[in-house]
């Protein structure tokens, strides 16, 4: 009898587990960094090994940091809205190229189209390290200050971009400083 | 007027299956012959009604009713006819009613094809299907009711996602649920022979003809979203590991395990609680890819748009279906007796391991796919599982079991010997010894695993050949060697054709994954380029218009040695109306290459960004997959099962009355 319990208690602790999983939000991670600086960075240019780049150039403007790869299937998803964001020119967009072949990823731009100002390469992934990515992709939006306002893990949805990111932005972009308490009833309204 | 008509059909159904659910089931325990008689009615009346259902959704769709919230989000009045139609399983609700539809389609296959079993067996088998039906039609009219309306009225439809306006995924979503929910069948053999207490040969061979039809579609499922996945996601891939494919691939594992297991059983009466438990499994699985697709635990390009509401409901159902059927399990299963013995060294054994490493091989990708969700409810961090895990846990796996997969059917029952299975082999390992050592050669690179892959294919398939060569020396029926392996049990045949798809499937995965070559490359008018021995020629970009999308079709003039092969037109689309765009790759398929050219970019005036691969043998993935599935197909017509069922009918019919007998003999007629 004991014995032929072991696939229903195996069973039941699994059930746990996916019960457990259901009130997790797999794409929402109480980030750490959120209203923290956001950790600096020196990397090579994608489009110019030969150049570094710095953060620190982008203090004054907000922007988004979007962490992407051309292994990474799901980027191609919310690459359409990306690409579209930098059409209308809403915010400029950052990439940073999370642990890619530079060749690779140059090329996965020219066919699915280039929605950043400028890619950075993070080829070991430590820049990904101090920004504690989850997964690839990940987006971060900072403010003129340099701080980490809001991050979306996993891929950006139609939805999200429109009661999430794009209301952050405009708080953002038309209070100086920022309106923290405009700031955190958006993200709670846009988290529920 | 109509999608309230089909919403009461719905209900009705649900009111018939909870008849069917509980009346036949307590009648077969109880000895009652008129309640185990309404089996068979009850599950031909559920059929009509959720059939009413469904055709009435598809009308909605057909006719543009956007004043349905459903339609109104997944229809659009441009789209074309049959993707209205396949729209109708685009989205969660209506693939929820086609997954009940199905399950109704299974539920009258099995109150039609049952004539010659018990009845108090059938009544169990329906009445198990019944109550799974009750769990979904709740969950479909609770949370998922594709009927509602929606006030006011859309003026027009938000558009079927364009990624699924594609011939391939009308029949993929289908095919793959009629496995996925075939194995409710298989399952509830099982639970009905617990029930019984009836756990013999005579439940494996009923339960046979079912599994492998359910297996078949599952395997033919798998297929076709593969190959829609290389053609239309235009990444040129075919698998991906995503948790969505995982989930329609774990239940094949353990499906495929319980086919062979099944056979066993039938065979020496041995396996009979480990066969039981994979049906269970099989189904549970399929099951769990229900919930994981649907709750949003997990994150996926595919998932559904996800509500957790609806993830604990199915989570519950999960937790029902599958805590009854184990714990009556662990009550029933230690009174079944042990079955026949066998060596170390025998068929059984061979099968076992093999068992073992399809379950094994099941184990890792369900945890490569629940590894995030189990590390997140610990509090330990949020990762990811991508393909570098599952390449590397699964080549090892199922090396093995491809190895077994020649000795099994070659070992005696009961007790082999090795030397006879190696003198019987040993051909066959000196030619894919060989064969796999030369093939990367004469390709013109040489690499261990390429080699080990080709070694394994034509190991397989040179076990497939001797054991047709042996069976038709042994045969003494008359005429040429052809005709003699004609005249084998089709089991028999089956099993060596889908033996051969699976060497066929290694070939095209082998030589896909070491041979393909890509070119990405900026394009002008007039350039060409060179590849895999073809010229590819840019004669630019033009502007065409699709009934609900613009494109830029691109023309590549594909020329061999001076000669034009074919003529490619590769398309970025925007969708109209979601403003999305797409990349329709052109392929030109062929017997031994794929030429594959997707468009990329604009560059500057006229020049494109293309991207060109030549991919060899990849149509065999897919080839192989079908075969394999033909070779289910060839199994469940054995003469067999038709023989033993036109006997046990006539036994059945000589004990009743002279009006039950005609009606078995016109069902027999029917049936020939």
């Amino acid at each position: 009898m004991v014995r032929f319990s072991i696939p229903l208690v195996i069973f039941i602790v699994l059930a746990g587990f996916l019960y457990a999983g259901l009130s997790l939000k797999p794409r929402e991670v109480p980030s750490p960094f959120i209203n923290k600086s956001a950790p600096d960075f020196q990397l090579q240019k994608l489009d110019n090994m030969n150049e570094l780049f710095s953060n620190k150039e982008l203090l004054g403007k907000v922007w988004l940091l979007n962490v992407w790869a051309s292994w990474c299937v799901a980027c191609r998803q919310e690459h359409p809205l990306l690409v579209n964001m930098a059409r209308n020119g809403t915010v400029p967009i950052y990439g940073l190229n999370y642990k890619d072949v530079p060749t690779q990823a140059r090329r996965w731009l020219e066919e699915h189209g280039n929605p950043y100002a400028l890619s950075i390469v993070d080829y070991e992934g430590k820049v990904g390290i101090d920004y504690g990515v989850y997964g690839v992709p990940e987006t971060f939006i900072i403010d003129r200050e340099g701080m980490i306002r809001h991050k979306v893990i996993g891929p950006l949805t139609r939805t999200e971009l429109r009661k999430c990111v794009l209301p952050v932005i405009e708080v953002l972009e038309k209070s100086e400083p920022v309106n923290v308490v405009a700031l955190s009833e958006v993200r709670e309204s846009c988290s529920s | 007027m109509i999608p309230e008509l089909g919403l009461f059909a719905l209900i009705l159904a649900l009111c018939v299956s909870i008849v069917q659910g509980i009346v036949p089931i307590a009648g077969a325990q109880l000895g009652y012959r008129s309640w185990i008689a309404i089996a068979r009615p009850a599950a031909q009346a559920q059929f009509v009604f959720v059939a009413l259902a469904f055709g009435c959704l598809v009308y909605t769709f057909v006719v543009n009713d956007f004043s349905v919230r459903y339609v109104a989000m997944q229809s659009n009045s441009l789209l074309p006819m049959m993707y209205r139609i396949s729209a109708v399983w685009g989205g969660h609700e209506g693939s929820m009613l086609l997954w009940v539809l199905i399950l109704g389609v299974w539920s009258i296959a099995v109150s039609v094809f049952s004539k010659n079993l018990p009845d108090d067996m059938v009544a169990r088998v329906l009445g198990v299907m019944g109550l799974i039906s009750v769990g979904f039609y709740l969950f479909v009219l609770l949370t998922s009711n594709p009927f509602d309306r929606l006030l006011p009225p859309a003026i027009d439809g938000r558009d079927l996602n364009p990624l699924l306006q594609d011939p391939g995924l009308i029949i993929h979503p289908p095919m793959l649920y009629m496995g996925y929910v075939g194995f409710s069948v298989a399952f509830a053999f099982a639970i009905a022979a617990l029930l019984s207490g009836r756990l013999d040969a005579a439940w494996a061979r009923w339960s046979r003809p079912w599994t492998t039809v359910a297996w078949l579609f599952l395997t033919l499922g798998i297929g076709l979203g593969s190959w829609w996945a290389y053609y239309e996601l235009g990444w040129g891939g075919w698998w991906f590991w995503d948790p969505v494919e995982n989930a329609s691939f774990m239940p094949w594992l353990m499906g495929t395990a319980l086919i062979h297991s099944l056979a066993v059983t039938e065979k020496r009466g041995s396996f009979k609680n480990w066969t039981v438990l994979l049906a269970i499994f099989t189904f549970s699985l399929s099951l769990l890819g229900t919930f994981l697709v649907r709750s949003g635990v997990l994150t996926s390009v595919h998932a559904f748009a996800t509500d957790p509401e609806r993830g604990a409901f199915i989570l519950m159902l999960l937790v029902l279906t599958i805590g009854i059927s184990l714990t009556l399990f662990a009550w029933r299963a230690p009174k079944v007796g042990l079955g026949g013995r066998f060596n170390l060294i025998s068929r059984e054994s061979a099968l076992l391991t093999n068992n073992v490493l399809l379950i094994v091989a099941c184990a890792a990708v369900l945890l490569g796919t629940l590894y995030p969700l189990l590390l997140d409810s610990l509090d330990m961090g949020k990762i990811s599982v991508g393909p570098p895990y599952f390449d590397a846990v699964f080549l090892p796996l199922m090396a093995p079991a491809v190895f077994l997969m020649a000795v099994g059917p070659i070992a005696r029952w009961k007790l082999a010997s090795v030397p006879d299975i190696v003198v019987r082999l040993r051909w066959a390992a000196v030619v894919s010894l060989v064969m796999g050592l030369l093939t990367p050669i004469l390709m013109g690179e040489w690499g261990a695993v390429r080699s080990l892959g080709f070694t394994m294919a034509f190991w397989v398939m040179c076990s497939v050949f001797l054991m047709l060569r042996e069976r038709a020396m042994k045969s003494n029926a008359s005429g040429n060697v052809f005709s003699k392996i004609i005249s084998q049990p089709n089991s028999f045949l089956g099993m060596c054709m889908a033996h051969f798809g699976v060497a066929v499937f290694i070939i095209g995965v082998t030589m896909v994954s070491s041979y393909e070559i890509e070119k990405d490359m900026r394009m002008d008018v007039g350039d060409s380029t060179e590849l895999g021995g073809y010229q590819f020629t840019f004669e630019g970009v033009t502007q065409v218009k699709g009934p609900n999308y613009n494109a830029d079709r691109g023309q590549i003039v594909v020329k061999k040695d001076g000669v034009v092969e074919t003529v490619l037109l590769p398309e970025k689309r925007i969708y109209t109306v979601q403003t999305m765009p797409m990349t329709e790759a052109a392929i030109d398929t062929g017997f031994l290459r794929d030429l594959y050219v997707s468009l990329g970019e604009p560059v500057s005036n006229g020049a494109w960004s293309v991207r060109i691969y030549y991919k060899p043998f990849v149509d065999w993935i897919w080839g192989g997959t079908f075969i394999m599935a033909l070779g289910g197909l060839l199994a469940v017509t054995d003469r067999r099962y038709r023989l033993v069922s036109r006997i046990a009918r006539k036994i059945k019919a000589d004990n009743k009355s002279g009006a039950e007998e005609v009606s078995a003999k016109g069902a027999a007629t029917q049936e020939s």
